[in-house]
């Protein structure tokens, strides 16, 4: 009993939750849309995601080598940076622009404000929206899926001259129409969302908020639920409401901040797509939350046990 | 739904640990020597009333409440008085203490007779003479927080929240009469006409047997608690049990008191030790402790005479396990407890437990950057926001942590808990606390 005793501040224990473990639940969570992607995409959706996450981390890796900092790729936060992005473009993408993608995503987006924890936006998100306004063309260039039927559910229901009532909601439900690799497939979504809020590692509250308030502003303008519906099951709403918006670095941490979030990117999601002049919104819609995070977390604070406002002061006092 | 707007304070699930609860308390054999420390409560210390050589008996007195917030100390074994000493606390502060020799007799001191309670000040004498004070961890004289007026709720703490420890199970169990007679005279006396047990789910042979017998005491109830660490800190138990919230601040400027909202908070065994004192007359000179952890032989309830030191409990309890390197000596329970640096440390009045950990279990994980998950802020039973009194700490922005109340912290270590980057959220409070508190003092902001 004399040898020598470790003495440190309580608490003395810790639960089982490490950074690694939830990067781990947002993979797993990740894996339906991968293989839906395949499947629709064909099998060059996986080469996709396999460069841009092999890039991500690669780039990670070199970046902290050459800065001689601890090399953080174990906490797994590249890799879903990676896979984020991946699913983020069209299956025809040339590998190299992937490549130019994930630099953006890890180098100057991540670890130029500081790496992991202090990036003011979601990485892959401004990667994606970068690779969109310099490779227009290629990032819109959906190819139509093996499996489509007819030219209809080829396009991305987004687009103007579709008809949405013509638009099959089986059709929708299962990803079988023009779009990014990971978001036309509401079902395998559904399922990682599932398994997110299952295993705890994010809260129902902004993928809720997002889709409920772009479905209610959007059924609201076009006088028409159904729609609505078709139009929160399209583009990039679904995918960037659970896996993008709820990137806990850039997103607000109390329940009320992340209300004013959620609801804040579905407003300005049906705006852009109503009012402006993108058929997608989505990933300018999380832009601009992710800024505006700091706000959300300053007007939705607390109110701590006990709290009381203090009484005004009365006019005409001392100063 | 609503309520979690405005502060969502989950806490922290905690494992229970709770494999001692189901055996019967084991008496100690009366140590060879004793320790008693003069302050072993809040306030000011004792002044001792013996001198070396002096023979004791088990309730003699032997130091006397320094002041109106302070405690009567009393003997806790029969024997001779070896010395009277300065010594060095196991949270740092230096105290007078009485070491005491034992005869192994334990012969009681014939002054030792139920006292006699017939009003308020009355009650008010017997308790102090009981030497009396808070038995869940902090240690507050009780007859200080009993003088309080406009109190109209009685609320017994009975949650237990910290794993491991099951102290207060086994007063449930085995003492509930002295208990009931406690709380019976404290509501007369005190004229207090409501009374909440509050226990937590995770005790239900508690629950039923304290159903059973309170069922024909008027204004007194039993209220089942949700199993979340921690349940028994005094604002939230407040809250919980009565839907009132204590202030921030009290009427003299002061912290916030439960009496701010017209309750009173007693531990169980504090309840408990009084009913016994008023039945028997002995004071407060034993304590129930669970010893528990993974390098401890036999991990029980153990009842010891205070004073005794850690290293005396450790042996009576079977020891270390021979292949396993202890690593950490916990006085408390894992989450609220200190550290010992050693042994040789005495067992106070408000201990409840000591843990033995393997350098396995002592060992924490490092610490990773902050993901700013936002697990501290839905964890803070007092709805503060960590991660953001952290950067205002780091810029020592007084006003930030003003308006983010960080003088409510109650250091139940749950953000510390839950943190998956493993980082010291807790420790950083308290460092804030004390800063924003001193800055406080010096200012007089």
């Amino acid at each position: 009993m004399e040898e020598r005793l470790l003495v440190t501040a309580s608490p003395h224990i810790r639960d089982n939750s490490t950074t690694r473990g939830l990067m781990g639940n947002v993979l797993i969570a990740m894996i339906p849309c991968v293989v839906a992607s395949a499947l629709i995409f064909g099998a060059r959706a996986l080469l996709v995601v396999g460069v841009t996450t092999a890039a991500c981390v690669g780039f990670e890796y070199l970046y902290c080598l050459l800065l001689k900092k601890e090399n953080p790729v174990g906490d797994l936060s590249a890799c879903v940076t990676g896979i984020i992005l991946g699913l983020n473009m069209p299956v025809g993408m040339p590998l190299w622009i992937a490549v130019v993608g994930a630099f953006v995503a890890i180098v100057i987006t991540k670890q130029l404000f500081g790496g992991l924890g202090f990036n003011f936006a979601n990485p892959a998100l401004v990667g994606r929206i970068v690779l969109f306004l310099g490779f227009t063309g290629r990032m819109t260039a959906y190819v139509y899926p093996d499996m489509a039927v007819d030219a209809l559910a080829s396009a991305t229901p987004l687009t103007s001259t579709v008809n949405r009532y013509n638009v099959s909601f089986l059709d929708m439900l299962l990803g079988i129409h023009g779009g990014m690799l990971g978001e036309t497939c509401v079902l395998a979504i559904l399922l990682g969302f599932a398994y997110l809020v299952a295993t705890k590692t994010i809260e129902i509250t902004i993928p809720a908020a997002i889709v409920g308030s772009c479905w209610l502003f959007t059924a609201l303008y076009v006088q028409d639920p159904y729609i609505a519906l078709i139009e929160c099951m399209s583009g990039g709403l679904l995918f960037g409401a659970v896996f993008m918006a709820t990137d806990y670095v850039t997103s607000p941490f109390t329940t009320k901040g992340k209300l004013f979030y959620g609801v804040f990117i579905g407003l300005v999601t049906f705006l852009i797509r109503h009012f402006g002049s993108m058929n997608e919104g989505m990933s300018y819609a999380i832009l601009l939350g992710n800024l505006m995070t700091p706000w959300f977390n300053a007007w939705g604070h607390q109110v701590a046990l006990g709290f009381r406002k203090p009484a005004k002061a009365k006019k005409g006092g001392a100063a | 739904m609503f309520k979690s707007l405005k502060r969502s304070a989950k806490g922290a699930g905690v494992p229970h640990e709770k494999a001692t609860a189901g055996m019967a308390t084991v008496q100690m054999p009366v140590p060879e020597h004793v320790i008693i420390p003069m302050s072993m409560h809040i306030g000011a210390p004792a002044e001792p009333v013996v001198k070396k050589g002096d023979t004791v008996m088990v309730g003699t007195l032997i130091g006397k409440a320094g002041g109106f917030v302070s405690a009567n100390v009393y003997s806790s074994v029969s024997g001779v008085v070896q010395d009277v000493a300065p010594m060095r606390m196991v949270h740092g502060p230096m105290t007078t203490a009485i070491a005491i020799k034992s005869d192994g007799k334990q012969t009681v001191d014939p002054a030792c007779v139920p006292p006699a309670v017939t009003d308020k000040d009355s009650l008010m004498k017997a308790v102090q003479d009981c030497g009396l004070v808070g038995l869940g961890g902090a240690g507050f004289p009780t007859h200080v927080k009993l003088a309080a007026k406009t109190i109209d709720t009685l609320l017994i703490n009975a949650a237990e929240c910290e794993p491991y420890l099951s102290t207060d199970t086994r007063e449930m169990l085995e003492c509930s009469d002295t208990i009931l007679s406690g709380i019976e005279t404290v509501m007369k006396y005190c004229e207090i006409p409501n009374c909440i047990i509050g226990i937590e789910r995770n005790k239900p042979e508690c629950i039923d047997l304290m159903c059973s017998l309170v069922r024909n005491m008027k204004g007194v109830s039993v209220k089942p608690l949700p199993m979340r660490y921690p349940q028994g800190a005094e604002k939230t138990l407040v809250e919980t049990c009565t839907g009132r919230e204590v202030p921030q601040v009290g009427p003299q400027g002061k912290p916030g008191l439960p009496a701010d909202c017209g309750c009173v908070i007693m531990n169980v065994t504090s309840i408990s030790t009084l009913g016994k004192f008023l039945k028997t007359g002995i004071p407060l000179t034993t304590k129930r402790l669970t010893v528990e952890g993974d390098a401890i032989v036999k991990p029980q309830n153990i009842e010891v005479p205070i004073g005794t030191l850690y290293r005396d409990v450790i042996a009576a309890c079977g020891g270390i396990k021979p292949d396993v390197e202890l690593g950490k000596i916990i006085f408390g329970g894992p989450m609220m407890g200190g550290a010992a640096p050693s042994a040789d440390y005495p067992v106070l009045k408000q201990n409840n437990g000591l843990l033995l950990f393997s350098k396995k279990m002592a060992v924490l994980p490092e610490a990773q950057p902050c993901i700013r998950c936002g697990r501290c802020i839905s964890a803070c039973p007092m709805g503060l926001e960590p991660v953001v009194i952290a950067e205002q700490f780091n810029n020592k922005d007084f006003d930030g942590l003003k308006a983010r109340c960080i003088d409510l912290c109650v250091a139940c270590g749950s953000c510390t808990y839950v943190c998956p980057a493993k980082r010291p959220v807790s420790q950083t409070m308290a460092l804030a606390k004390a800063w924003y508190l001193g800055e406080v003092r010096k200012g007089g902001k």
